[in-house]
């Protein structure tokens, strides 16, 4: 076993001391940081992904995958903002105005982290025009909402509206998520697409940013 | 009536943490996870401060409280049930500022493993501090003479079965759980966050049950009607 595939069999066990092991060892044999990041880390979380996908894992143990990866990510930042190695996209996620249902959005922001984007976690109760400003101000590619009520749903139409209405249609993406909604929804309030599950979610933002 | 719980009272066991993650409950899960839910366990007994009240309502009152801001689903449970009630209560239930602050100071700092898992824990206690109190609440009516050997109190919330979330103005404004600390924000969002309120409705156990057909019930992922309405049968067993 090489070390970045030892590296990520360490990510899939949730072994967080063995990946920042690991992460410093690589770096110490003079891996290149882009290495390491999509070899050892982001391949890891791959695995973590498919295995949730298949309900061979579940929640917790992504939780200390992802545990494991962000220290090995606190070992590599420095050398990747050294070396200016930039994310594949940023990301702003939240639930929308008026929920405050956040675990599944939660679990979206830990996938895109371990796929390799910059994510930015509003949290709960996030009304439109800070989504859209963040996603302005911030320069991401994707604005990834969530609800679990009914009664917020509309609020996510809002926001695919305010997109357009500020002329960041084609900039900005819009990906709509949660129990109660569907792609049928998504394309009536004119989304750019739906993500049934976490994992899924990942799939079409990357399909988004060209990153498949 | 304020009352305070204690921890003990309201931890939430294991199996109902990892449900709450979405673990089914016939997977085993690892040992680095339940040592996570361990550690959820142990901050969540160190910050909670649990606290309830609930004030006896009239039919009446409680019926311009239920009719809220007008938004309500045109047919709901709570619309059938409480005018049958015998009494009603309202109630809001808290785990306190300091759980919820340290769930988000754990999302700030990315330590998203036990941030979840305490978000989890504390999304079940706070369900289990509204069971104590519907609890506490049937026990205070029956030892103050309410003699009904059928009756049974089960609690009702806005946000759920067609209560519009806006009709938490009309109960708040009634019950004024700001004496124990609950606010509410501009969206009808409780902070704390980890709070419950509603009505406790007290009457023969019949008119509680009702069948999950409502237009609303095709949206609902939760689906806590049928757990609710066992758990009803369970106590009538007992």
């Amino acid at each position: 076993m090489t070390l970045l595939t030892d590296l990520a069999d360490a990510i899939t066990r949730g072994d967080g001391p063995r990946v920042t092991a690991l992460t410093r060892q690589a770096i110490g044999q003079g891996t290149p940081p882009k290495g390491i990041l999509d070899d050892g880390l982001i391949a890891g979380m791959a695995v973590v992904g498919d295995r949730f996908r298949v309900h061979e894992i579940f929640l917790p143990d992504v939780l200390l995958a992802a545990r494991a990866m962000y220290a090995g990510m606190d070992e590599l930042k420095p050398l990747l903002v050294r070396e200016g190695i930039p994310s594949i996209g940023k990301v702003v996620i939240g639930s929308v105005k008026g929920d405050l249902h956040d675990i599944g959005k939660n679990l979206v922001g830990i996938m895109l982290k371990g796929a390799g984007f910059e994510v930015l976690d509003l949290g709960h109760d996030v009304p439109p025009e800070r989504m859209v400003e963040t996603a302005k101000a911030e320069g991401a590619k994707v604005i990834g909402m969530s609800a679990l009520l009914t009664t917020t749903m509309p609020v996510m139409g809002e926001v695919v509206g305010l997109v357009k209405a500020r002329g960041l249609a084609g900039e900005v993406r819009t990906v709509v998520g949660g129990a109660p909604v569907s792609a049928d929804f998504a394309r009536e309030i004119g989304a750019d697409a739906y993500g049934f599950d976490a994992a899924n979610a990942v799939d079409v933002i990357r399909e988004l940013v060209g990153r498949r | 009536m304020i009352v305070s719980f204690a921890p003990a009272e309201i931890a939430p066991l294991r199996p109902a943490v990892l449900a709450q993650l979405g673990v089914p409950a016939r997977a085993e899960a690892p040992e680095r996870s339940l040592a996570l839910l361990d550690e959820a366990a142990a901050l969540f007994a160190g910050l909670v401060a649990a606290k309830g009240v609930s004030e006896p309502i009239g039919a009446a009152d409680f019926e311009a409280v239920y009719r809220g801001e007008g938004r309500n689903a045109p047919d709901s449970p709570v619309a059938a049930i409480a005018p049958r009630a015998e009494h009603l209560h309202l109630f809001a239930v808290t785990l306190g500022e300091s759980l919820s602050a340290e769930i988000r100071l754990r999302f700030a700092e990315d330590d998203i493993a036990v941030a979840v898992a305490l978000d989890a824990t504390a999304s079940v206690a706070a369900d289990e501090a509204a069971e104590a109190l519907e609890r506490r609440v049937e026990a205070d009516l029956r030892a103050s003479g309410w003699a009904a050997p059928d009756g049974a109190a089960l609690r009702y919330s806005p946000g759920y079965c067609g209560w519009d979330v806006t009709g938490q103005r009309a109960l708040f404004a009634a019950l004024r759980p700001g004496r124990i600390g609950i606010t509410l924000n501009e969206s009808c969002l409780m902070q704390p966050l980890k709070s419950v309120s509603g009505v406790v409705i007290a009457g023969p156990r019949a008119i509680h049950r009702f069948r999950p057909t409502y237009p609303f019930c095709d949206d609902c992922e939760t689906r806590t009607c049928r757990d609710r309405l066992r758990g009803l049968a369970q106590r009538a067993a007992v």
